[in-house]
């Protein structure tokens, strides 16, 4: 007979014997035997967050930037119920994370207890499993199971309930080293038939067209979907998750797709013969109007996720499987076919592309007199080399980052696509900064998503995590007041933020280095100056043009070729 | 289109939760549900009968195929099948008429009467949907007190079989 643990030891062990570096938590009733743990022990190492929502966005952010799962634990009751939003947040992009949630003793489960919520209820439609723990004798194995199933297939947030006095129960411990679900057996090779299928059609193609995904991140396979690319010669975009898997300095790039994607994305979409959608989800944003959605083109969909296929688009060739596993089965089998590309058709293609490029979409008005967002961003990717972790909130700053800063590397980018959560950018960046602090790691923020979480400014100070927030600050929540100008006739209900605080004051007080920048010709410096404290968490507050509006764009609900240009507002 | 699915499913708290919330909150129609445990006290089998176009259809056994509880699934329809339902009727019969009309119409549709008072007699009967209405139909105008009716139970014919 082994020694017995109790179950607060025990959920410990589990962690190291997981390898978890970093739990992001925050203390109460129903996790105080936990906490009492954690006062004994070093590692994994406790990352006292401010707001469990914090604490959710943080370790998201961690994991998105390392690819290993993100772990929280919160109290019951409210502590549970604050990171409802970062779960949520987490499941839309499919990022692996386990949360622990304190819970009641379990006598007095549904006895409206105090702080008593039904954690598995309320998660339930936001995460990729859940569980509540009923017997400490399962406690090891349901940690397991919930680290596999986060982890595993198309990766997701899992929730671990745990009861108090699970936690004060004693067992014999025992991690195990694998678990067997019967009901759970995510594919991950894809079906060979299906594959040269694809390959076959991808090498007929006359307007071929290469549209990747978040998927491809998740799977680590941007070096695979980049060889693959290259070797094929095809155009390439990528969705605002997907950003990085392919370098957008590469001329094969055409730049992000979707509402606020280049015309050359867009157009080439809508143009294309042959379409390669890989560890993608055809979402709205991406899509526009279905009807109108690549009426050209025979469709090949690769993706982890079976359901995510012929969800919203039909599609030609289905092929479920891990898409790194699938990449590296096209590469082989483009490697040996004898079949080329057509080349005079290829060409012919990348010369209409161009012409698309040529409209350079992306131009900006430049002025001397009103800082420019876009300017911002592009001078902080040349001054970072294109090389630094990028976070961002929601808004027109985040489109502006994904447009103007240049990532050629995966896992660079940071952002809340799937559900767009303003509040997300500084908490994930200081999870990111744990992961890498050697890194440089910049949040893009606009000044009503920053103050969403802004309480995390403390965890910053507190585990002494230099990042450099870029504030965008237009004294508007501007992606709200843009569509309120194009859609409802510059009626700005409520978009314009009053009353704001004074953020060079406000992030003195939180005792890191606050910056103001008012002139375009002061924003190089300031941002160098930034970038050089390298042990100071550095906030600029740079006071952009409040009436700039992010282009291109494709109003919902209307098709890639509907796009919009500044030059076509301004003649309009 | 009308579908009979019927799945495995662990049997763990919260899995009919699931299977619950993922049609409320894609939005698919259900007719009906039941579920009960198997041989194997491990398992759940749940027959569920729901509407919707082929492309409807192929995403609810997807996303429920997706769901960690879910062990296995097939769609009924797609191959011959037996569909049963069980429903217990109360059917009010005071005069001998009433109770003589009420009585021969149980035994064309082979019911089968639980339980009697001078007032009402209580009525079993199986069948498919289709027939348990009928029923319904054929019994005399605002002569039915209460109806309960388990939802329709599916499984394939020959040697086809949902087994883990
Ligand atoms: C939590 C949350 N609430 C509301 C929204 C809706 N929303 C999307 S963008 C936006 C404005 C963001 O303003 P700001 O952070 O200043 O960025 P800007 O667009 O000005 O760059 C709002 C309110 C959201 N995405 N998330």
């Amino acid at each position: 007979m082994g020694k017995k643990l109790r179950g607060a030891e025990i959920f410990v062990r589990c962690l190291q014997d997981e390898g978890v570096e970093f739990i992001f938590g925050y203390p109460g009733g129903a996790v105080l035997h936990i906490y009492d743990e954690l006062y004994k022990i070093d590692n994994p190492r406790h990352i006292l967050v401010r707001h469990e929502q914090g604490a959710t966005h943080a370790a998201d952010g961690y994991a998105r930037a390392t690819g290993k799962p993100g772990v929280v634990l919160v109290t019951s009751g409210p502590g549970a119920t604050n990171t409802i939003t970062g779960i949520a947040t987490a499941y839309m992009d499919s990022i692996p994370m386990v949360v622990f949630t304190g819970q009641v003793p379990r006598p007095l489960i549904g006895n409206d207890a105090f702080q008593e919520v039904d954690n598995v209820g309320i998660t339930r439609p936001c995460v990729k499993h859940n569980f509540m723990v009923t017997d400490v004798r399962d406690l090891a194995t349901t940690i397991k199971k919930a680290f596999y199933i986060a982890t595993s297939g198309r990766p997701g947030p899992v929730v671990v309930d745990l009861p108090k006095d699970i936690t004060a129960d004693s067992c014999e411990y025992a991690y195990p080293e694998s678990v067997e679900i019967r009901s759970y057996k995510p594919v991950t090779k894809g079906h060979p038939g299906q594959i040269r299928k694809a390959v076959n059609l991808l090498l007929k193609a006359r307007r071929p067209m290469i549209y990747s995904g978040g998927g491809v991140v998740l799977d680590n396979a941007a070096e695979e979907l980049t060889e693959f690319t290259r070797l094929l010669g095809y155009p390439i975009t990528n969705t605002l998750m997907g950003l990085g898997a392919y370098p957008a300095t590469d001329p094969q790039f055409v730049g992000m797709l979707g509402m606020h994607g280049t015309y050359e994305a867009n157009m080439a979409m809508h143009q294309c013969d042959v379409l390669l959608a890989i560890g993608a989800r055809f979402d709205d944003r991406v899509t526009g109007d279905l009807e109108k959605f690549c009426p050209h083109a025979k469709i090949i969909h690769v993706d982890i996720d079976p359901a995510s296929i012929a969800k919203n688009v039909p599609v030609d060739i289905p092929i479920v499987g891990s898409v790194r596993n699938v990449l590296r089965d096209m590469l082989a089998l483009l490697k040996e076919s004898k079949e080329k590309p057509d080349k005079q058709a290829l060409k012919a293609w990348w010369k209409q592309i161009d012409q698309w490029r040529a409209v350079n979409c992306l131009a900006y008005e430049h002025s001397d007199e009103v800082i420019k967002p876009q300017y911002v961003i592009e001078k902080l990717c040349e001054l970072t080399g294109g090389d630094a972790y990028v976070t961002s909130d929601v808004g027109q700053h985040q489109m502006w980052a994904a447009q103007y800063y240049k990532f050629n590397k995966p896992r660079r980018w940071i952002n809340s696509g799937g559900l767009g959560t303003m509040g997300f950018g500084m908490p994930a960046a200081l999870g990111v900064k744990l992961a890498y602090p050697e890194e440089t790691v910049c949040c893009i923020s606009g000044e009503a998503s920053l103050v969403m979480c802004i309480q995390e400014l403390s965890t910053a100070l507190q585990y002494d995590l230099p990042i450099k927030i870029i504030l965008l600050n237009n004294r508007y929540m501007g992606m709200v007041r843009q569509w309120q100008e194009f859609f409802y006739d510059r009626r700005y209900a409520h978009s314009y933020m009053d009353a704001l605080p004074d953020f060079v004051r406000l992030t003195e007080a939180y005792g890191h280095v606050g910056m103001r920048v008012e002139k375009p010709g002061e924003v190089e410096s300031a941002l160098k100056e930034a970038l050089e404290m390298k042990d100071r968490l550095v906030l600029i507050d740079f006071i952009t043009d409040q009436t700039e509006n992010v282009y291109p764009m494709i109003a919902a609900g209307k098709g890639h070729n509907e796009i919009i240009l500044p030059t076509d507002r301004e003649l309009a | 289109m009308r579908h009979v699915i019927a799945l495995l499913l662990e049997n763990e708290a919260g899995a009919l939760s699931r299977v619950a919330g993922l049609f409320s909150a894609r939005g698919y129609n259900i007719e009906s549900l039941t579920v009960a445990p198997t041989e194997d006290p491990s398992a759940s089998r749940m027959t569920i009968v729901t509407h919707g176009s082929d492309a409807v259809i192929e995403q609810i056994t997807k996303q429920l195929n997706k769901l960690v509880d879910v062990i296995k699934l097939v769609d009924l329809s797609e191959s011959s099948h037996i569909e049963r339902e069980l429903m217990l009727v109360k059917v009010r019969a005071r005069d001998a008429a009433a109770r003589e009309e009420v009585k021969r119409l149980s035994d064309i549709f082979r019911g089968r009467v639980l339980d009697v008072t001078p007032a009402c007699y209580t009525i079993e009967m199986t069948g498919t949907g289709d027939k348990l209405d009928a029923f319904l139909e054929a019994l005399p105008a605002r002569s039915i007190m209460e109806v309960v009716r388990s939802g329709c139970a599916g499984i394939s014919r020959g040697e086809k079989r949902l087994k883990i």
